[in-house]
């Protein structure tokens, strides 16, 4: 049957292939961040960044243009929180601080964590979309009953593409009171 | 009758090595290491899939005879449609296609046995264990799958039924199981092909099997990957696909897809190699541009990597993205193309014979490409939207799948039918089961694509009343089609019972070293290198 020369040979060919076979694994584990760094990088999925620090002094408005940004809220994922904002939109300049207050009210009768999701569109204007405040930067816990504003304030940049005139800013509101464990709820 | 020629004509065969036969009962096929009996395992297993999953088509056409609810629930065809894609996908196409493959690779490059007989033996084990796994959950509280073969997060893991665990457990046995399969075939081909066969003088089977089995090995691991973040999804809390946690669904997508992509050309290169045999027989010329056929055989598995993302032109992608998805995908019209005038040029001017196989093989290549033609419409992003998820995307990759992959495989069961038992299949009842294929793969598919252009989605348990007689048109067409292979099995029975016995070259057209073993092919099929011929070589 095989000679032992071609059983050597079949062992170093099963041996590439077994690497092969786990580099592919690896690879598709490390998909994992390597989407994320390239929606970061490019803004490809919409997701706003985190935190920005904001300095006055470098930055003035941009007053030949007005750029309308859109707010829409909606829950997901059986969320029954009620959850709106104050406008349906305002008109901005580029490089203007603006502040927007959206609301949650917890209309169950228990403790329950809401977690707010953005997304962004056009999506060549995620990067130029910078937040310094938004409540999707952490959790609300919220008693029965209770409401809360929130505060979210912006900075569209003044790198923004000419050709873009509105942005639609999304929030989806998930329920994460199960993810979150008791202590977190009895903590809060 | 097996010894009497084995003994007769292949003596020396048997000098250096006085071995055994099969051995007898349950045990044989058990514990058998031996390449034609685990290939014949795979067919028998395969066709029993395309059955099961044949049912479940039928049941689907059932309930879409008639707008309405008759039938069956909402819930239940969502898993009857869930389970026909996977069991076809991954129980009968495939691993036909792994048969074929145990079968003639070690015959055709002239080797005594695959590289791995013990592992072969495991590969295939391990199927039935999988599927067994997979349709129990039909039976289970909740139900067994329901989100689509695509099991898109997060219908497979929020929203999932509690078998999902079962299903993604399964998957993975099958993924084991294609990379093993695949291992061995490349070791076979790559160190044991008898002395003179070069790369280029492989017969194309052997080219288009050692490039699928390459594409197996690259993508099982990734389908392995996505269901394992799946699986932490649903039980251990992690945010993989889950949008609360800071994960994404459509990262979920483009996982899948490329896997899925590069898998939609593993259940056809293998069909191009059985084709690329069968018209050169019955044409009786030798196949024109076979280096041509390699190459494109090896441009479209590189060009299936960097095209997944045309399965979602709708998710939202920036322009670029989908400027480059589209073009890519064209870009595979070109290589597919230049195989499918390479068939056409094989058989101008031949002496052409009609036989079942050359019926079957015609009829893939006209059939595969209206399928091949459906898919360019859908590559155009702009139209895309309009036809994304409906009944010709339905109808699109039925025609790639059914009259394309499904009948190289039967092709390729005709063909080789005389070397595998020794008998040949009536001839008659050969072609009655054609034409009856033929006709109800047509009359299912086709109007498919109307309903779709109409604007049905795919899908659904009910519909609304305008789509009522393209439904039943194509339900008709199922059922002609799914009887029919039941009368492929009653032509494969009768042909291993009573066919004619069968000469070592079959088909007088036909090349290849398996041609020169007499029929039935000895257990054993090389002991010694045989020598290779210019008279066999494809080239």
């Amino acid at each position: 049957m095989t000679t032992n020369a071609q059983s050597s040979e079949i062992k170093r060919t099963v041996r590439k292939l077994c690497l092969i076979v786990l580099a592919m694994a690896a690879f598709a584990w490390a998909l994992v961040p390597l989407y994320d760094l390239f929606c970061e990088i490019t803004g490809l999925n919409g997701k706003t960044g985190g935190p920005y620090t904001y300095d006055p002094a470098t930055t003035s408005p941009d007053t030949s243009r007005l750029v309308k940004v859109n707010f829409i809220t909606n829950t997901n994922q059986g969320m029954v929180w009620d959850f709106w904002s104050e406008k349906g939109g305002v008109r901005v300049h580029p490089g203007e601080l603006k502040e927007v207050n959206f609301y949650v009210k917890n209309t169950t009768d228990r403790v329950m964590v809401g977690q707010a999701i953005p997304s962004l569109v056009p999506v060549s204007a995620t990067q130029y979309f910078h937040k310094t405040e938004c409540f999707c930067f952490n959790q609300q816990i919220l008693q029965p009953g209770e409401e809360m504003a929130m505060p979210m304030r912006f900075i569209v940049g003044r790198e923004l593409p000419k050709n873009v005139q509105s942005i639609n800013l999304s929030y989806a509101l998930f329920d994460i009171t199960e993810a979150m464990g008791d202590a977190a709820v009895t903590g809060g | 009758m097996s010894e009497v020629i084995h003994a007769g004509q292949q003596d020396d065969h048997h000098d250096d090595h006085h071995d055994h036969g099969p051995d007898k009962g349950l045990a044989r096929w058990l514990f058998t290491t031996n390449h034609k009996d685990i290939g014949t395992l795979y067919l028998w297993f395969s066709f029993a899939m395309f059955l099961v999953g044949g049912v479940m088509a039928l049941i689907i056409r059932t309930e879409l005879f008639q707008p309405g609810l008759q039938f069956v629930n909402p819930e239940f065809f969502n898993q009857m449609t869930t389970n026909h894609g996977l069991i076809m996908v991954f129980g009968a196409i495939m691993p036909a296609f792994v048969g074929l493959a145990n079968w003639l690779v070690p015959m055709q490059v002239g080797a005594p046995d695959m590289a791995l007989p013990r592992m072969n033996n495991l590969s295939f084990w391990i199927l039935p264990f999988a599927f067994g796994i997979m349709i129990s959950t039909l039976f289970m509280e909740g139900g067994g799958p329901n989100f689509g073969w695509t099991f898109y997060a997060p219908l497979s893991t929020t929203y999932a039924p509690d078998s999902v665990t079962f299903f993604i457990f399964a998957v993975h046995l099958m993924g084991a199981s294609s990379i093993m399969g695949s291992i061995n075939i490349i070791a076979t081909i790559l160190n044991m092909r008898a002395p003179g066969m070069t790369l280029m003088k492989m017969p194309l089977f052997i080219w288009t099997w050692l490039i699928t089995a390459y594409l197996l090995i690259a993508v099982m691991p990734v389908l392995a990957g996505a269901v394992t973040m799946m699986l932490f999804d649903i039980h251990f809390g992690t945010s993989f696909f889950n949008a609360a946690g800071g994960g994404d669904p459509v990262m979920f997508q483009h996982i899948f897809w490329f896997f899925g992509h590069p898998e939609v050309y593993i259940m056809i290169l293998p069909a191009f190699g059985v084709i690329s045999h069968i018209i050169p027989a019955f044409a009786r010329k030798t196949l024109f541009g076979y280096d041509s056929m390699v190459y494109a055989v090896a441009s479209i598995a590189f060009l299936s990597f960097i095209v997944w993302a045309h399965h979602m032109f709708t998710v939202g992608m920036p322009l670029a993205g989908q400027l480059f998805f589209m073009y890519t995908t064209m870009l595979i019209a070109i290589p597919t193309g230049v195989k499918v005038f390479n068939w056409t040029a094989t058989m101008w001017r031949g002496s052409m014979t009609f036989e079942t196989p050359m019926l079957f093989a015609i009829a893939f290549v006209v059939l595969f490409t209206i399928g091949g033609f459906s898919g360019l419409m859908l590559a155009i992003t702009p139209v895309d939207y309009q036809y994304h998820d409906t009944y010709f995307v339905v109808a699109h990759f039925h025609y790639v799948l059914v009259p394309g992959a499904l009948f190289s495989i039967i092709a390729a069961v005709y063909f080789w039918f005389p070397k595998w038992t020794g008998r040949m299949y009536n001839e008659t009842l050969g072609k009655l089961h054609f034409w009856l294929s033929f006709i109800g793969v047509n009359i299912t598919f086709f109007p498919q694509h109307f309903s779709g252009l109409a604007g049905m989605p795919r899908r659904i348990p009910d519909y609304p009343l305008q789509f009522a007689d393209f439904n039943m048109v194509s339900s008709v067409g199922a059922f002609i089609f799914g009887f029919s292979q039941l009368f492929f099995l009653y032509v494969i029975i009768h042909g291993i019972r009573s066919g004619t016995p069968a000469k070592a070259r079959a088909w007088e057209g036909a090349k290849g070293l398996e041609w020169t073993l007499p029929s039935p092919a000895p257990y054993h099929s090389f002991t010694k290198p045989p020598k290779v011929t210019d008279e066999e070589v494809h080239a």
